[in-house]
């Protein structure tokens, strides 16, 4: 019995470290253009398949495919940011939301065609079996997917907190204007958070890929699932969104455990529905700050 | 002038009749015979296009070989194919325009379930066969309203059947099953459920998943608790794989793990690599030609079909390419037999027994428009990273 509660708990918050990149992708953006960027989930998706290609096709190590696929990504980001969300910066916030729905669609379907319509896998990023602990087991992967999930978390707030350019995007959120005027390059700021955004998706991507595989139309659910964790942990804040993307997984790993496997995903829904109800700002956000914002 | 000018004329009109002639015998020492028409609907594209291309792709070639070889009777042979596009209404479209325009006297396809079940009722009305590829068993059930309607594929209640049997020789009556929320995953669990008290098998653990889950750990701890003797996984897609890989590390592996024929495909053994081992399924033959043994009554006709379709497409075949081999086969047995006359071909087909095709010695009758059973599916281990015949 224990040993089965190890084992759910370990597998809730492997998968939800990977809910919390994807939320933590979707703040950054948001905390600097009030965007909700749906084409988030598709980030992660890209991220696993370039990875793929860089070690399938090209045979490079893993270790020059992880930051490949994450720099090829994050010029994904910047196009995407660029080319498309630049040109129609005069439209309200909900039609750039709409817009990267499009993009989403865009990604997807292109990786479709760039990789048909199979799964691919990654070798495991250290080999060897399961490390068997208080009889469950762990796959030394999902150390790698907690190691790595840490690691950015910890980087990006040393990077909002104490960076120059941190601080400028933050300004740039609070008010774009202001910004402006303090000599802040508003347009700069919003490309970088593209990119670190398309960066932070796709080393998601990468680190899950050898325990769940990655194919074409992933993305949606994932972006879906991490949007849940985003709200929850409120919109913009980065601890909330890692505590909520575990709460998440443990709860999604709980209830196909305990209850029924069949309800599993309704349970993201229905925190994500919960939490727009009794306290839209999310778990960690703050009210006031919440009614000053579009979304 | 005038004259010159008529004598001219008639000249020519002369040689325009001769070319003609010339060119109408010319066909004729051949087989100027009216040709002889197959109608065919498949998924070519859409999100059923995995099932529809292969199908397609072989269905051109059965064709191709017929015409080859002086076509049926001496009748070349016409395929008109049309794609679905993976969506019921399209296909309901598309079956008329081959009733109507067309005016096949047999229609081979369509790929998928949904979209066979979305035009029954149309050959129904129109009395024209119809030879499905798709596996539901309510394509041929009720069998009083389903008077037109054939299907070559095996019914999920066959490979459960078969799967039964092979636990019970092992004597493992006590079973886990999981199954993802798709139709194909939920249609054989209501199978298993069915069938499992009339076989003596008990279900203790009844897991489901979503077809994009990315890990399957909780229901196999879970499963585990119950202390099967054998667990049965029925997915499609990426799921599959990552059951075996949890199975695996979850060091469940003293359990044996069944999965569905749709794991029957190489490409699945490639990406589940070694730790697919031991895993065991219920295949139709077609995907295991070179390993039957040698007396084997399809084993000849599943070698010429994977070589003549490999050696084309440079791609392994497909258990659903089998599928569309047996329509074409049987359609054009019928037309050979009968003539292209649709109420000919439909009682020529439901009298059809011991024909030999890929995936299985199909035996029609008035009651069953499916002519397999669970003796046309072979048990099948995965042993170093290949296919091997199950040993009982």
């Amino acid at each position: 019995m224990g040993s089965d509660l190890l084992q759910y708990t370990i597998s809730g918050l492997t998968i939800g470290m990977i809910y919390a990149l994807v939320a933590i992708g979707y703040n950054v953006i948001y905390n600097v253009t009030e965007i909700l960027n749906f084409a988030q989930g598709e980030f992660v998706m890209l991220g696993g398949l370039f990875a793929v290609f860089f070690v399938g096709t090209l045979r490079l190590p893993l270790g020059v495919a992880f930051f490949g696929a994450i720099i090829a990504t994050g010029c994904v980001g910047f196009a995407m940011e660029r080319f498309i969300i630049r040109r129609a910066r005069d439209a309200s916030v909900l039609s750039l939301i709409i817009i990267t729905i499009a993009v989403s669609i865009l990604l997807k379907g292109t990786a479709m065609f760039c990789w048909g319509k199979d799964p691919y896998v990654l070798p495991a990023f250290s080999p060897g079996g399961p490390i068997l602990f208080g009889g469950a087991a762990i796959q030394p992967q999902a150390l790698w997917v907690l190691g790595v999930s840490a690691l950015i978390v910890i980087c990006l707030t040393l990077f909002f907190r104490r960076s120059v350019y941190g601080k400028a995007m933050l300004a740039c959120a609070d008010n774009p204007n202001a910004a402006r005027m303090t000599g802040i390059p508003v347009r700069q700021m919003v490309l970088l958070s593209f990119v670190l955004s398309a960066a932070i998706g796709a080393a998601a991507g990468v680190v899950i890929t050898p325990i769940s595989l990655m194919e074409y139309d992933r993305g949606a659910l994932l972006g879906l699932k991490g949007f849940g964790a985003a709200v929850l942990g409120g919109l913009g804040q980065f601890h909330g969104a890692l505590f909520a993307g575990a709460i998440l997984g443990l709860a999604e790993s709980f209830c196909a455990g305990y209850l029924s496997s069949g309800y599993k995903d309704a349970v993201a829904l229905v925190l994500l529905l919960l939490a727009l109800f009794f306290k839209p700002e999310g778990l960690f956000g703050s009210s006031e700050a919440a009614k000053l914002k579009k979304f | 002038m005038r004259g010159l000018g008529k004598s001219l004329a008639l000249v020519v009109l002369v040689g325009v009749l001769l070319g003609g002639l010339w060119n109408i015998v010319i066909p004729s020492q051949v087989g100027a015979a009216e040709p002889y028409k197959i109608g065919a609907v498949f998924s070519i594209t859409g999100v059923g296009s995995f099932l529809g291309e292969p199908e397609k792709k072989t269905a051109e070639m059965i064709a191709e070989e017929v015409n080859k070889k002086g076509g049926i009777n001496g009748h070349p042979l016409e395929l008109v194919v049309y794609d679905d596009e993976s969506d019921t209404t399209k296909c309901n479209l598309a079956v008329k325009k081959l009733i109507k325009k067309d005016e096949v006297p047999v229609i081979v396809g369509p790929t998928r379930s949904g979209e066979t079940l979305a035009v029954v009722s149309v050959v129904e009305e129109a009395h024209v066969p119809l030879i499905s590829c798709a596996t539901s068993y309510k394509i041929v059930t009720p069998i009083e309203s389903r008077q037109w309607v054939f299907k070559v594929a095996a019914s999920d209640a066959h490979v459960v059947a078969k799967l039964f049997d092979y636990m019970k020789a092992k004597g493992w009556t006590k079973i886990a099953i999981m199954t993802d929320s798709t139709g194909y995953g939920a249609s054989a669990r209501e199978e298993f459920l069915r069938l499992a008290p009339e076989s003596g098998i008990t279900i203790l653990a009844d897991e489901r998943f979503g077809p994009q889950d990315t890990d399957l750990t909780p229901q196999l701890t879970k499963i585990r608790s119950t202390q099967p003797q054998a667990i049965v996984n029925w997915s499609v897609g990426p799921t599959q794989i990552i059951a075996v890989k949890n199975w695996r590390d979850l060091g469940m592996d003293s359990i044996p793990l069944f999965q569905s024929h749709g794991f029957g495909s190489k490409k699945n053994l490639e990406l589940a690599g070694k730790a697919a081992e031991g895993v065991m399924l219920a295949l139709a033959r077609v995907n295991v030609g070179p390993i039957l043994p040698d007396g084997q009554p399809q084993k000849k006709a599943i070698l010429d079909y994977t070589k003549a379709y490999e050696d084309r497409f440079k791609e392994p075949i497909s258990s659903f390419g089998g599928h569309a081999s047996d329509a074409m086969n049987l359609a054009i047995a019928a037309l050979q037999a009968v003539g292209p006359d649709p109420a000919k071909i439909r009682d020529y087909l439901e009298k059809t027994t011991k024909f030999v095709g890929m995936h299985g010695i199909f035996n029609f009758s008035p009651q069953d428009h499916n002519g397999l059973s669970k003796d046309d599916l072979e048990m099948v281990v995965v042993k170093n990273g290949d296919w091997a015949l199950a040993t009982w």
